[in-house]
């Protein structure tokens, strides 16, 4: 296949950090390339000077079909047929699908909009790579699925030769990503280069060729993709080995914290039983719109049911809100950390109390400025969260510091059941160690805990039990120590 | 196209469209006043300052900002350009263009300190409409301007028609204005591809940006437009007071916001139709113009103005929410 | 005394690491130095005059109705909101307590001359919480965006006033209210002990309890503060009776201080108190804010407006003064970030 683009001595700082040294990528036509690495391993500046967003140091060449750069500038990257999709799809929900298509090419200058010319556009685009959708809805009124079939026709619009995706599979359903990546085979036999930029792999590598993997600003090698599975890739990114001790804990003279019996609610989930027990690790596993996060929501009081019970600690529980789970002991990690689980604008000391405001509370309902700051102070060492200053915005913590702050600020309701919802989205395999200790360690303390994820070795090598979930019903239940990522994979893919 | 009239009859459009004609209906019914052209020319006379400030105010909303200082510049706009026509003679072209102009020139100030200084817009606003207010009135001493040129003042009168009772209609000055003005904006939203920027912009600032779209010069354009619907308007408005008054327009900058957003455009940017904020005028001006018709003391007309405003942003919401649970699927 | 060495510090320094202390955030340095070289360049060019108890004493006067107002608006920007309907709802609670106190106080002695005071001011604060409450319910449980509720508020709220009044004024209070607006105690004028009345319990409430935690927490992020198990729409609701609550408290000293009441007093109060609050370091978007900066922002806007009336200005000099020390503001750590000064 012959050489699309080429990049050689590529190097960038930013103020005193090496964000890249003297890496070296080619990708071919015709070929899925995965690029991955950890946060802060420079994959997203490789993706900026492709993309010409930023200019690499003095040394470095970019060489796109035999035509030699020192840098680009983002027209003559996007003259080059280089085309970024990023993860939030940079779509105009406002707009029709016609015009999010043709925006690229026929909104510039000053002119009279030619209608007829931007649906020409639109209609070409799709029919490139067989999509098919409604030219005049608008983008708000699509799932999100066409969202980024819409996103991938405005590449194609654009005379694409390089699609760069940039976590494209994370919020869609298994259906849909064996849709993508179906489309991402004929732009293949189009000669079309396509670059995933992903944490979740075990999908990508299906279709891949090869896989270039970035550590601390280097290029640790580039890989057939063949060859490659999550795990040795996940060494290959941290530059650590894994080991996962599991062992079969008998739990059955623990007593039954929770329990539902056939729970339900139309439209999420259908006859959900189990039950839970003090200082077990329930795992939950299912493909996105398996019901998984519903279920969570409904356990904290946010989504109540609309059949079937909750029981807690033998005690029937009917939820009308979450501050009602709470004061009984329930806890929940929302999936969505940066949005859901923490108020990224305000301190570490105000994410860290906000769900205690009126357990500090002391004389006349104010709160003592030194209960406050030794609550704080106590979980930020109790969970080695790695903070300069308490008052400073959670935002400007690290991935996995800031998930600390969230189970921080659940572990501080002292919980008797706690359900994490995908704990470990967006925090580096590294610090993910980190997170799972803490996890088990209040599990040893007799917490019990739903952990749910679409991860299979994340439930797999973290949970005493698994139990699948599948279009709002479980599947399976299997034992942790008794099972296998291959066995788990079948059963939640069945 | 029957898909199109479905798409219609959910929107916010048609439902306003519903509420107008049922007032409509029952207000020619129930008064002799109403449905007359002599009511009907006069409505359209009187509430053209207003609706040409809302079709500029309309496009800063669709960029995604606000502005709220266009009364101050319509003030100063109308002050110097009328100062001027006084001294020098001048003629119609001559007076719109230099209010253009001073329009212009004060949104190009919001504008650069919008973008350059990236304040948010309110903010900015506020600031120039006290700032442009607090100049003018302290430099002309707050004084009047009671003569306009004779030419001015006359003003303009074409197809003029007399009916039976001796009352004379025409397409008078505010009208015409108005209608340039919306058809203008019209062409400009939906027929030039800077309108579609403007909508591309509303809907997706970061998105605009990385498609490489200029939004410095996009909102230069959006404040400059501002600008001059505030210069057309302040000479309408001039020529139908027969008078100019540095203080009197200040503070109709929240009734204007209130047709506009009436008319279904949204503050969060990329939403919003001339033909909404006609619609969101019109609503306005024929529920003020009935209540007067219908005897309720004018005393209470703001009162009213104020409960329909409540209610349907409050059925606006509530719509929209049971559509989002319909369509939620997660 | 120890023998370490002091850093140099001069009179100036020494009232900023006060200010500082009190304080302890950028903006409000930021103010504080803004505030001591406006008072340094007035008292250059007025002179003494600047400095007597007179005009001391008129700017403490003068700055409680815009302060209380300031507050009013603050609370709801602080969560992310907006409330345009202040102006008005004061003057309604004005007009209802001045109704009140017109009609039943004349020929009243003792007990029944204090009651139909309380009685009117009660009234008034009932009025306020029915505004706030719908403003509340709208925004909080109907999920309508800030401004379009209160705009809407504002205008039917005014139009009560104006329809049961027909745009008259109601004058001729009592005394006892008179003082409130004009009267002085140990010196300090009556208004502004009303104001710290209010101030001190609402930076109490920001800053110390958990209603102030989660308004500072909507503001950023409501979805957020609500998984955390807040109940927020609760607190937006009790976010714009408060704030319709402090505009009664406004409108009553206003009408203390003019005597009288009115449907349309102090309209263009409106947009300087938000310019107030963003002057104060309150965040336009929501989520930060404190009292004592909005105090700072209030007392450098006093000081220039009587200043410039010392000098004979017009007061329209101060509104664009005003104006632009809004933007010179707003602007400063935007440009310094332009400049690369700041990361």
């Amino acid at each position: 296949m012959p050489t699309f683009l080429e990049l050689t001595h590529i190097s960038k700082r930013f103020g005193g950090v090496q964000a890249l040294a003297d890496v070296d990528l080619t990708l071919e036509s015709g070929e899925v390339h995965c690029l991955v690495g950890e946060n802060g391993s420079g994959k997203s500046t490789l993706i900026k000077i492709i993309s010409g967003v930023q200019p690499p140091e003095a040394g470095g060449k970019i060489i796109i079909e035999s035509r030699e750069y020192s840098h680009l500038n983002p027209v003559e990257s996007t003259r080059a047929g280089i085309q970024v999709i990023y993860q939030d799809l940079s779509l105009f929900p406002n707009l029709t699908v016609a015009e999010n298509i043709g925006v690229g090419q026929h909104l510039g200058g000053f002119h009279s909009v030619d209608w007829n010319a931007i649906r020409a556009t639109a209609k070409r685009a799709m029919e490139r790579i067989g999509v098919n959708l409604d030219l005049d809805v608008k983008v708000e009124d699509l799932s999100i699925a066409n969202r980024q079939l819409v996103a991938i026709c405005r590449a194609m619009a654009a005379d694409a030769k390089l699609v760069i995706m940039d976590e494209p599979t994370a919020s869609l359903t298994r259906h849909e990503v064996d849709a993508l990546l179906a489309l991402v085979r004929e732009l293949k036999k189009k000669g079309i280069c396509i670059v995933f930029v992903s944490h979740r792999l075990d999908e990508v590598l299906e279709v891949a060729e090869r896989v270039t993997v970035l550590r601390d600003g280097k290029k640790v090698g580039t890989y057939d993709a063949k060859e490659m599975n999550d795990h040795k890739l996940a060494v290959l990114m941290t530059g650590k080995e894994f080991h996962y001790d599991l062992a079969g804990i008998d739990l059955s003279a623990r007593k039954t914290v929770l329990s539902t019996r056939h729970l339900s609610r139309k439209g999420d989930y259908k006859d959900i039983s189990f039950d839970l027990r003090e200082g077990e690790i329930l795992g939950i596993t299912g493909l996105l719109g398996s019901g998984r996060t519903e279920l969570a929501l409904s356990l904290f009081g946010m989504n109540p049911p609309d059949g079937g019970e909750i029981h807690l600690n033998g005690k029937r529980l009917a939820l009308t809100s979450n501050r009602e789970a709470i004061d009984n002991g329930i806890a929940y990690v929302s999936e969505d950390r940066l949005t859901l689980g923490l108020v990224l604008e305000q301190s570490i000391a105000s994410n860290t109390i906000v769900t205690i405001l009126d357990k500090l509370k002391g004389f006349m309902g104010l709160i003592p400025q030194a209960a406050r700051q030794s609550t704080v102070d106590r979980w930020v060492k109790d969970l080695s969260i790695k903070v300069s200053n308490t008052n400073n915005p959670v935002k400007t913590l690290s991935g996995g510091n800031q998930q600390r702050v969230v189970l921080a600020k659940w572990m501080a309701t002292a919980p008797r059941v706690l359900i994490l919802d995908s704990p470990t989205v967006g925090v580096d395999i590294s610090a993910k160690d980190g997170i799972y200790e803490i996890v088990r360690g209040l599990a040893a303390k007799g917490v019990a805990v739903i952990l749910i994820s679409d991860e299979i070795p994340e439930v797999l090598y973290h949970s005493h039990r698994i139990l699948i979930m599948r279009n709002g019903r479980i599947t399976g239940e299997f034992e942790a120590h008794k099972s296998s990522e291959d066995v788990l994979r079948v059963a939640v893919n069945a | 196209m029957p898909e199109n009239f479905a798409r219609f009859r959910r929107s916010h459009e048609f439902w306003l469209l519903s509420v107008i004609l049922i007032l409509v209906v029952g207000l020619s019914v129930m008064t002799e006043g109403f449905l007359t052209l002599q009511n009907l020319f006069d409505l359209l006379t009187s509430y053209a300052f207003l609706g040409i400030l809302a079709s500029g105010l309309l496009v800063v909303l669709i960029s995604g900002g606000i502005d709220i200082s266009f009364t101050a510049t319509a003030s100063i706009a109308q002050y110097i350009t009328m100062l001027l026509a006084n001294k020098y003679g001048l003629n119609w072209f001559i007076v719109f263009a230099m209010a253009s102009v001073v329009g212009i020139g004060l949104g190009a100030i919001n504008a650069v300190l919008i973008d350059r200084l990236n304040i948010s817009s309110i903010i900015v606003s506020i600031a120039t409409l006290n700032i442009f207010y607090g100049l003018l009135v302290f430099i002309t001493g707050g004084k009047y301007i009671y003569s306009l040129p004779p030419w001015f003042s006359h003003g303009i009168y074409w197809f003029e028609y007399v009916d039976a009772d001796e009352i004379s209609y025409g397409i008078n000055l505010q009208i015409l204005a108005l209608a340039v003005m919306f058809t203008l904006t019209w062409l400009i939203l939906n027929r030039t591809n800077i309108g579609r920027q403007i909508y591309v912009l509303g809907g997706n600032r970061e998105a605009a940006q990385r498609l490489g779209f200029n939004v410095f010069r996009l909102n230069i354009l959006v404040y400059c437009y501002m600008g001059l619907t505030a210069g057309v308007a302040s000479l309408i408005q001039a020529q139908l007071a027969q008078s100019v008054a540095p203080t009197v327009l200040v503070g109709k900058e929240l009734d204007v916001l209130a047709a506009v957003v009436l008319g279904g455009a949204s503050l969060a940017g990329g939403v919003g139709t001339v033909f909404g904020t006609i619609l969101g005028l019109t609503l306005l001006a024929v529920m003020q113009n009935g209540l007067i018709l219908l005897g309720v003391s004018s005393y209470y007309s703001q009162f009213f103005v104020g409960l329909v405003i409540l209610l349907s942003v409050s059925a606006t919401a509530l719509s929209a929410r049971r559509k989002r649970k319909g369509v939620m699927t997660e | 005394m120890s023998n370490a060495p002091h850093p140099p510090r001069g009179p100036d320094a020494a009232l900023m690491s006060l200010i500082g202390s009190l304080t302890g955030d950028v903006t409000n340095r930021r103010l504080a130095i803004l505030l001591v070289a406006l008072v340094a360049v007035f008292g250059l060019i007025i002179g003494e005059g600047f400095f007597t108890k007179a005009t001391v004493q008129s700017m403490a006067f003068q700055l409680p109705e815009l302060g209380i107002l300031s507050l009013a608006m603050m609370i709801t920007l602080i969560s992310g909101g907006l409330n345009l309907s202040i102006i008005s709802t004061a003057n309604l609670c004005a007009l209802a307590m001045a109704y009140i106190m017109t009609k039943m106080l004349p020929g009243t002695e003792g007990f029944a001359f204090v009651g139909w005071q309380i009685v009117a001011i009660a009234v008034g604060l009932l009025i306020a919480s029915i505004i706030g409450l719908v403003n509340g319910f709208i925004i909080a449980y109907l999920g309508v965006s800030p401004i379009l509720t209160t705009l809407g508020t504002m205008t039917m709220v005014k139009g009560i006033g104006i329809g049961m009044t027909r745009g008259n004024v109601i004058s001729g209070l009592p005394d006892s209210i008179v003082f409130l607006g004009n009267g002085t105690v140990v010196g300090i004028p009556t208004a502004m002990l009303v104001f710290a009345v209010v101030a001190i319990p609402m930076a109490i409430a920001l800053g110390r309890t958990p209603f102030g935690a989660a308004t500072y927490m909507i503001g950023s992020n409501e979805k957020a503060t609500q998984f955390s198990g807040i109940d927020t729409k609760r607190v937006i609701l009790r976010i714009y009776v408060i704030s319709s609550l402090l505009a009664a408290v406004a409108g009553l000293v206003m009408m203390a201080r003019f005597n009288s009441a009115n449907a349309s007093y102090a309209e263009s109060y409106l947009l300087v108190t938000i310019l107030a609050a963003v002057l104060g370091g309150v965040d336009p978007m929501g989520g930060f804010g404190k009292i004592a900066g909005v105090i700072l922002s209030l007392v450098i806007l006093q000081v220039i407006s009587s200043a410039f009336n010392l000098l004979n200005f017009s007061q329209f000099l101060t509104l664009a003064i005003w104006g632009a020390i809004l933007v010179g503001v707003t602007a400063v750590p935007n440009i310094r970030k332009r400049l690369g000064l700041i990361d």
